[in-house]
């Protein structure tokens, strides 16, 4: 049973990353907590359901399924559409609404603003796609019984194949592009960051659009192995800011083991306590967290 | 003629009930700069400790004393402050957005708890049957709705005047120097932490007093009445009407309360009925938009913070 536990809480934990990498940029590098990240989750879900009917309609190839998955290259084209316009909704969101506010108020002016900017976003999608729960596919799945009794979905392999993909290919985007380079620098000292010739406005839009294609991705595989609901998102505000706490504001393996410990706190919990008050165990870790090590496991400690 | 007036009197009630929270937040945010993103959850306190205090007994479940509605009210607060000072010895220590983050997640926590400890708080159900003094006082609906209208307008009248006051005192000129410039204020012999969590408590003890007002009015609580929405909501009426000025923060509350209540009638009667589920999303996508515009073309609010030189320091 314990091992079960274990296998969910990963999987689960596995999204909250994919979530939480991009929040945690915005932390570090915008310098405000975005409680509207998590709505981008949702967009790029529902974006992708979109996309998956146009694709679909082609037919033949496209509508396949793959192998033992529920889902075919249709879904796969839609997931990566859907990143791009859930990363067009993050610039749009950032030039009307968080730059000009960065300019002229204080960062807890932009707190505020993503207050309504996810109260906008979150409601739209109840207008747009209502509030019953969709899924992409109806098709059947046969669970891969593995070792120790623990069941998973084909899916659900194919969540944590990706997420690991999308954190290595992160990782060299960091350590070896310049574009990744300067953004650690950015990350680290705006100032000496913009004297030493780095457009810190490019970086910027680079930080929004892997924070958003993270989210994008994180919403869909959300979408593939739970279900779409408009609530997606919100439910998962306090797991991405407590892996994005956790982790430490701008690290991205903090963000990624951050999502992974909330993952298996949060499956492992209901061993203990009632199954009803699983969405306290962020909470609980966000305040042992900042209690113990306020700058996260990873971050710095500000002098 | 006389529905409008009754209409009239219930949509005064409730944006007054929400006026109170309003203070309770100007008081922590506007005053002491205190980011307190669980509101609801300290509104719901307040309501539930009036249900059970001044509810009818009934089996099964805790609660029920039937006692007065002073009492109630006086518990409200009592409880929400107890709560706010573990609350507040546990978080206080965080800066702005962590302490943002940390109180969103004492609001869910607690309307975790509304839904799902039964024997306290009725669990999904709630609790009903909770008494409205101005029944047992006047005969109709409109006469008992002005009545309690009364008494609202008499507790906003006495949150109103104590918070002027208090924070024209040395107090509250405390409160704005820590807001302003912490190190400076403790270097002048000043103990924030201290202050920051007198000002949070008793803050958050003027959202229980709102969460009571609100419970004897509709005479039922549900955890489904305290959703984060509602921290939302009290924000956007906070800022639109402006922070650190108390007149702002009822006017925020008559405003944007409006602008709800409008749009949802409005709605009910042009969006057919089929998709009038959708509605609400409306009322939110409005309110979100409101809050969003505020920021960017009128930061202040609608009436911003007064300067105010203590009268002694101007003789």
């Amino acid at each position: 049973m314990i091992l079960q536990h274990i296998a969910d809480g990963i999987l689960s934990g596995a999204i909250v990353s994919l979530g939480a990498i991009g929040l945690s940029f915005t932390m570090k590098l915008l310098r405000f907590a975005n409680f509207s990240h998590s709505e981008l989750l949702t967009w790029g879900a529902y974006g992708a359901l979109v996309f998956l009917a146009f694709f679909a309609s082609f037919g033949g190839f496209f509508d396949r399924t793959i192998g033992p998955f529920s889902f075919g290259v249709a879904l796969l084209l839609a997931m990566i559409c859907a990143s791009v316009v859930t990363s067009i909704i993050a610039l749009v969101l950032h030039r009307f609404v968080f730059e000009r506010l960065s300019r002229t108020a204080g960062h807890m002016t932009m707190v505020f603003a993503s207050f309504g900017v996810a109260l906008v976003l979150r409601h739209l999608v109840v207008l747009i796609w209502g509030s019953d729960p969709i899924y992409y596919s109806n098709a059947l799945q046969f669970a891969i019984l593995l070792p120790g009794n623990v069941r998973v979905m084909p899916d659900q392999v194919f969540l944590l194949g990706l997420t690991i993909i999308v954190v290595i290919a992160l990782h060299l985007f960091m350590t070896r592009s310049r574009t990744g380079i300067a953004m650690r620098g950015v990350a680290e000292n705006p100032d000496l960051a913009r004297v030493s010739g780095v457009n810190v406005d490019r970086i910027i839009t680079w930080v929004w659009i892997i924070g958003a294609s993270g989210a994008a991705m994180g919403g869909v595989l959300y979408g593939m192995t739970v279900q779409l609901r408009p609530e997606l998102g919100f439910s998962l505000i306090l797991p991405l800011f407590a892996a994005a706490i956790l982790g430490g504001a701008g690290s991205l393996y903090g963000a990624v083991l951050g999502g992974l410990i909330v993952g298996l706190s949060e499956n492992l919990s209901v061993m203990i306590i009632p199954t009803t008050y699983k969405p306290a165990v962020p909470f609980l870790l966000i305040l042992a967290i900042l209690y113990f090590r306020p700058d996260g496991i990873f971050g710095e400690r500000s002098r | 003629m006389i529905g409008l007036v009754s209409y009239l009197v219930f949509f005064l009630i409730l944006s007054l009930i929400f006026g109170v929270a309003v203070l309770g937040l100007n008081l922590q945010w506007g005053f002491t700069g205190l980011f307190n993103a669980g509101v609801a959850g300290f509104t719901a306190i307040g309501a539930y400790t009036m249900a059970i205090l001044t509810g009818p007994s009934r089996d099964a479940v805790f609660g029920g004393f039937e006692l007065p509605f002073v009492a109630g009210l006086v518990g409200a607060m009592i409880a929400s402050g107890i709560s706010a000072v573990i609350v507040g010895l546990a978080t206080l220590k965080l800066r702005h957005e962590y302490l943002a983050v940390a109180t969103f997640g004492i609001a869910v926590t607690i309307q975790l708890v509304c839904l799902n400890w039964e024997y306290l708080t009725g669990g999904t159900l709630g609790l009903i049957g909770i008494p409205n003094p101005s029944k047992a006082w006047a005969e109709g609906p409109l006469a008992q709705n002005a009545l309690y209208l009364l008494v609202v307008l008499v507790v906003v009248g006495l949150t109103f005047a104590a918070l002027e006051r208090i924070v024209k005192s040395p107090w509250g000129r405390m409160l704005k120097a820590i807001r302003e410039d912490e190190i400076a204020a403790s270097s002048l012999g000043k103990s924030p932490e201290r202050v920051r969590l007198e000002a949070f408590v008793l803050g958050c003890m003027i959202m229980g007093l709102s969460g009571a007002l609100y419970v004897s009015f509709i005479g039922y609580v549900s955890p489904w009445d305290f959703l984060p929405i509602l921290t939302f909501q009290i924000w956007t009426m906070l800022i639109v009407g402006g922070s650190a000025n108390n007149r702002g923060a009822l006017l925020g509350a008559l405003i944007v309360w409006g602008v709800w209540t409008t749009s949802g009638f409005v709605i009910s009667r042009i969006v057919p009925s089929e998709i009038q589920a959708q509605g609400g999303a409306m009322q939110a996508v409005l309110i979100g938009f409101i809050l969003v515009v505020t920021l960017l073309v009128r930061p202040r609010g609608l009436i911003g913070e007064e300067l105010y030189v203590s009268r002694h320091a101007r003789s």
